[in-house]
Order: C-alpha cells, then sequence, then structure tokens
C-alpha cells in the first residue's frame, strides 16, 4: 500500500478545456482531489463530468490544460500515471465467460502485476469487497451489486493510490449503492484519494468532502459542503446547489 | 511482449468458453463446408457421367407421320415411348417435368419429308433445367444423326458422292490432364477453404472490438497503462490462433471427403493427400493474419455487433473476388500474380491440385505480399485504437 499524506493534492486538473464539434464539453475545467478525501463531481447529465474524467485518465486529450496524477503529467507519462491510478470508468462491462477471478486478474497481468502477487491481491479484495462467494464463478449472471464489486475489484487491484470513478452508482439498486458507500468510505479510511462523478445530489451530499460543481463545461464551485452552504445563503442543500446551477439545469 | 501474450490467451480463453464462436470455428466451417462441398461435386459428377452409359429415353408424339425416324432411334438403342399430343400439350408436359424431352412430329412431316423438303421436327426441352439439358442435347444429337442419315442416301441416290457433304472432318483433341480437368470441377475447392478460414476468424473478431465495446469494457481496457498496439496485436493474434486451427480441420475434412468423391469415374484423379493438404496449410499460413488483421480493423470502426456483423459479411467477399475472376477469365498462374492476396493462394492451391510444378519464388512472394499487407492493416488498425473516437 502505497503511502498517503491526508489533504495532499494528488489528481490535479489544470485549464482543461475540449470540444466536440460545436459543443464545449470542458473550458477551463481546474480542480484537485485530496489524498484521504472523496471528491465528489457534481452536475446534471451532459454537464462535462465524464469529459473531465476522461481526460484525467488519459483517454481524451485536452484541447488546452494538463492534468496530473501524483504530479506525474498523464499526458507526458500515460503509463505511469496510470500506474498510480485506478479507473471505473461509465461502463463497467465485464467479460461474462471469464470468472471474477479471471476479469480481475486480467487487468492485474495488464498492470504488470506478476502472479503471486496477484493471487494475493485477488485473495485479498475479495474478502475486503465480500466477493468469496462468488469469486470463482463466471460472470454471466452475476446480479447488478456483484458486479461492481467485481468491477471496482478489476480498477484496485493493482493498488492504486488514487480511485476515479464515473457514475458509479447509476443502474445500481439500493443496496448494491449502500455497499458501493461503505466501500468509498473504506477507500477513504485507507488515506486513498476517491474522485467521483454524480448527477444525484444526495449521492454527493452522503459522501464527499469537497465538492466540484460543473455546468456547461465550467467549474461552478469547488468548495467543500458547509462552504458551498455558507457561501449560496441557504439552509439546504438542494437550495445550495440549485443556487449554485443558477437554477437553469436540472440536477436530481 | 507479456502484454501481448496476456491479451492473446485471455481472448482465446473467453472465445473457448463462447458456444457461438466455438460451433462456427470448429464445426461450421471445418466440416460442414468440406462436406458441402462433397456432395455438391458427387453431385455434379453423377450429371456429367449420365452421358453414354445410360440408356436415352424419350417420348414421340406422332410417330406415325414418321415411322422411319422412330425405327431409326429404336436402332440406337433409345426407349422410345410413343404418345398422341399435341404440340402445345407437350409444351405443358415439359413446362410442368412431366416428361423431361418431347419430340413432336407434326402432319405435315410425311409429304415435306417425301418431296425432299426440310420436314420440320420439333423437340420440347427446357434449357434452364439442369437435369435434362443432357437428355435434351443427346436427343438433338440422335435426330442430326438421323438427318445427315438421310442426307447422304439422298445424295448417293442421285448419284453424288456423299463425302462432297462433308467438307470439314473436325477432330477433337483434348490436352487436359485427368487431374487437370479435375481442377475445373474442384476449382472452387480452395474458395472454400479461404472463405472457412475467413468465416472462422469473423466472431473472434468482432467479439474482441465490437463486442468489446457493446459489452462496456472497451474503456476500462483503454484506461490501463498498456501500448495499444499489444492491445491490437494479442486481438489479431488469436484470431489467427482461430483461423489457424479450423484450417487445419478443414483441411483434414477435405481429405476424407474427397476419398468418398467418385472423381475417377470421369477419368480424374484428385491430388489431395496428406502432403497436399500439408502444403496447402503452408501457402495460407501467410494469408491468415491478412484475413484477421483486415477484419480486425473493419470491426474497430463499428459500435455494435449486429453492425460489425454486416459491414464483415461484405468485407468477407473482398478477398473472394479475385478467386471469381480467376475462374471467370481462367487465369493461369503466373509470377506477376503472386503479389495479389487470395488469388496467388488460389492459384498456387490450383496448381498443386493440377500436378503443375510450383516454383519457390512463387510461393515466397505470394507469403511476402500477404504478410506486408497484413502489416500494414495491423499499423492502421493500431493507429485508429490509438485514437479518441475509439471510446465510442
Amino acid at each position: 500500500m502505497p503511502t498517503h499524506d491526508r489533504g495532499k493534492v494528488v489528481i490535479e486538473a489544470l485549464g482543461l478545456s475540449k470540444r466536440f464539434g460545436r459543443v464545449e464539453a470542458a473550458c477551463y475545467v481546474s480542480f484537485a482531489a485530496r489524498d484521504g478525501e472523496i471528491t465528489g463531481l457534481l452536475g446534471a447529465n451532459g454537464a462535462g463530468k465524464s469529459t473531465c474524467l476522461r481526460m484525467l485518465y488519459g483517454v481524451l486529450t485536452p484541447d488546452s490544460g494538463r492534468a496530473c496524477i501524483d504530479g506525474i503529467d498523464i499526458l507526458g507519462e500515460t503509463s505511469k500515471a496510470r500506474a498510480h491510478l485506478g479507473v471505473m470508468p461509465h461502463a463497467t462491462g465485464l467479460y461474462n465467460n471469464l470468472t471474477a477471478r479471471e476479469n480481475i486478474q486480467y487487468f492485474g497481468t495488464l498492470h504488470g502485476m506478476r502472479a503471486k502477487l496477484l493471487k494475493s491481491r485477488i485473495a485479498e479484495l475479495a474478502r475486503t469487497l465480500g466477493m468469496e462467494e462468488f469469486i470463482g464463478r463466471r460472470v454471466k449472471g452475476f446480479s447488478q451489486g456483484q458486479r461492481i464489486k467485481v468491477a471496482l475489484a478489476r480498477a484496485l487491484v493493482h493498488d492504486p493510490g488514487n480511485v476515479v470513478l464515473d457514475e458509479p452508482t447509476n443502474g445500481l439498486d439500493v443496496m448494491a449503492i449502500r455497499n458501493l458507500r461503505e466501500m468509498l468510505l473504506s477507500l477513504k479510511a485507507q488515506g486513498r484519494c476517491v474522485l467521483f462523478s454524480s448527477h444525484v445530489m444526495q449521492e454527493v451530499a452522503a459522501l464527499c468532502d469537497r465538492t466540484v460543481i460543473i455546468g456547461r463545461g465550467r467549474v461552478l464551485a469547488d468548495a467543500t459542503l458547509p462552504e458551498i452552504r455558507q457561501r449560496s445563503g441557504c439552509d439546504s442543500l438542494e437550495e445550495a446547489f440549485l443556487q449554485v446551477l443558477g437554477g437553469t439545469e436540472g440536477v436530481s | 511482449m507479456r502484454t501481448l501474450f496476456t491479451v492473446f490467451a485471455k481472448e482465446f480463453l473467453d472465445n473457448l468458453r463462447d458456444r457461438r464462436t466455438l460451433i462456427s470455428a470448429l464445426m461450421f466451417g471445418p466440416l460442414f463446408g468440406p462436406l458441402l462441398f462433397g456432395v455438391m461435386v458427387t453431385q455434379m459428377l453423377k450429371q456429367n457421367v449420365v452421358e453414354s452409359d445410360e440408356l436415352l429415353q424419350l417420348t414421340v408424339a406422332g410417330s406415325v407421320n414418321a415411322p422411319g425416324l422412330t425405327r431409326f432411334l429404336e436402332a440406337q438403342n433409345v426407349k422410345v415411348t410413343k404418345v398422341e399430343m399435341s404440340q402445345a400439350a407437350a409444351r405443358d408436359a415439359v413446362r410442368r417435368g412431366t416428361v423431361p424431352v418431347v419430340i413432336v412430329i407434326p402432319e405435315d412431316y410425311p409429304t415435306l419429308f417425301a418431296s425432299s423438303a426440310p420436314a420440320p421436327v420439333f423437340l420440347v426441352a427446357d434449357s434452364a433445367d439442369s437435369t435434362t439439358r443432357k437428355t435434351a442435347d443427346r436427343a438433338r444429337r440422335m435426330l442430326a444423326a438421323y438427318g445427315s442419315t438421310i442426307a447422304q442416301l439422298r445424295l448417293q441416290v442421285r448419284g453424288v458422292n456423299p463425302e462432297v457433304a462433308v467438307p470439314v472432318a473436325v477432330n477433337d483433341v483434348d490436352v487436359a490432364t485427368p487431374a487437370g480437368r479435375a481442377v475445373v470441377v474442384l476449382g472452387f475447392m480452395t474458395y472454400f477453404v479461404l472463405f472457412a478460414l475467413l468465416m472462422e476468424g469473423l466472431y473472434l473478431a468482432i467479439d474482441s472490438t465490437a463486442g468489446e465495446r457493446e459489452r462496456g469494457s472497451l474503456e476500462a481496457l483503454l484506461s490501463l497503462p498498456v501500448a495499444r498496439a499489444y492491445l491490437v496485436g494479442g486481438k489479431i493474434l488469436a484470431t489467427c490462433a482461430y483461423m489457424a486451427i479450423s484450417l487445419g480441420l478443414s483441411l483434414t475434412a477435405f481429405v476424407f471427403v474427397f476419398r468418398f468423391v467418385p472423381l475417377e469415374r470421369i477419368g480424374m484423379s484428385a491430388n489431395l493427400g496428406w502432403g497436399t493438404a500439408l502444403a496447402f496449410f503452408g501457402i495460407c499460413l501467410p494469408f491468415i493474419p491478412l484475413g484477421a488483421a483486415l477484419m480486425t480493423l473493419v470491426a474497430s470502426f463499428t459500435r455494435t455487433y449486429r453492425e460489425a456483423q454486416t459491414y464483415l459479411t461484405t468485407v468477407l467477399l473482398v478477398p473472394t473476388l479475385p478467386i471469381a475472376f480467376a475462374s471467370i477469365y481462367s487465369l493461369k498462374t503466373k509470377s506477376s500474380l503472386m503479389f495479389i492476396p487470395s488469388l496467388s493462394q488460389h492459384l498456387l492451391m490450383t496448381s498443386i491440385l493440377k500436378d503443375d510444378a510450383v516454383p519457390l519464388v512463387d510461393v515466397l512472394v505470394s507469403a511476402a505480399a500477404s504478410l506486408t499487407l497484413a502489416t500494414l492493416l495491423f499499423w492502421l488498425t493500431a493507429r485508429h485504437w490509438r485514437r479518441e473516437s475509439m471510446l465510442g
């Protein structure tokens, strides 16, 4: 396990901009995520959350600006930076013909992990995520909750200091969401930096130490929850969020 | 290198557990193809063989009008069925298929015949029906033979040497070797081999690209600290492995099928034993990475399984086009043609079937051309995978 200094900035977006044709998906987006904290990226559907995250883990190249993971430029040294990063993209598809273990193994091996280390790491993940019961079964027929566990284990297999999750709660039932919440909190407790996006306000409010609100590709707010509440002068979080968003965009 | 192998091993295992891929790769192509081929060729040979050894049966309407012709036919060992039938009824009967061929002798036949004017005879047949075409041809030849016999008799009666009526004596000299003749029939076996080869790689090429996208595992894979060229390379290699296995199976099946195809019945011999099968394997081997890279490239541009299938079935035709051209224009093996993949493999295999000498240079040029194109396609695929649009 890497060492973690709580509060140290480890994921940094520095003026990220990205256009798709005429659509400005991200416009000078800057924010930071810290060790031992959960940072939430809140915004409506199509606000540019996924674009920002994708630039962070380097599958999209920004038109301008840069992103750093543990101080490593994702574009300059993509592979090195990615080694410090566990990614769970929006689509968490698994290979149905492989067992849960094989799914995780595949990614671990591609991360360059040796068989012995990989074996003990998977055993550890199976224990902490509660997958021991189905780790040897083929993924076909898994419930959403089981799938999300495997997908998360796949993202964590190389023991990254930082975890980025794109809309992890999407399509999950209540039990699975609760499970996921616990998993994220335990990652935080381990001192890791967790960054996730969501369009569900309650989700962000329940979990995040720090919230970055994004609308139309721009950062509208980047603060802790009490700060946001204070700045908007509203008591209820919902009011505060709506205030920040200018009441124009729907955030459920 | 380890990455390449990891991806290869995963794709290989993943598809080994996929019933759809397995059935297509190991059952349909390699076994069904040769079997279908064997049945088709046997059927074709049977039709060709009908010829001389079978009794010709003809239906003759109005035989009373031409007793001479009827006697002639019977003397030629034709089984004549005499019926009373109008021309219209004969047409109907042939169209319905109740009788294969009807010779109709009209009522004005005797008078015209007696006055040495051309006496009409109607041969009612369906030229679109390949099963009765042979019978019609034989009937036509019989009638022509009768005609020339009568012509000679008439000339003799008039004191003219009948030979003046035969100004040209045509002699057929067929230089085709027995094996060569077989190639006409077996020409499309190579087509079967190459087509089946591509079919086998099809599912894996789709599953490892469009399938990856459709099931939503692509982005996670692309977020790994791994060079995309290795990902693509591993996937193409796995496709190659499946294609190679099924090539081996299909050639094995061909060797067995050919033992049951009665080629010798028409004096043909097919040169397809284990040695030839091995040579075919070697010749087709460089074509495998080419096909795999081509299909992976095309499938990489598609978003769903279904879309990939639509495009790829069209792409499957591309490598088979040169072979179709070769058969239409009866292309002979030439060194310059060895630069064209699929055509070169087809020509080389045909040469071996024909027992012709195969220069080593040709084999090497054919392999080099295919591998060069495969490398180019691999490069294009890897380049596409590095693009952002790959995420879809």
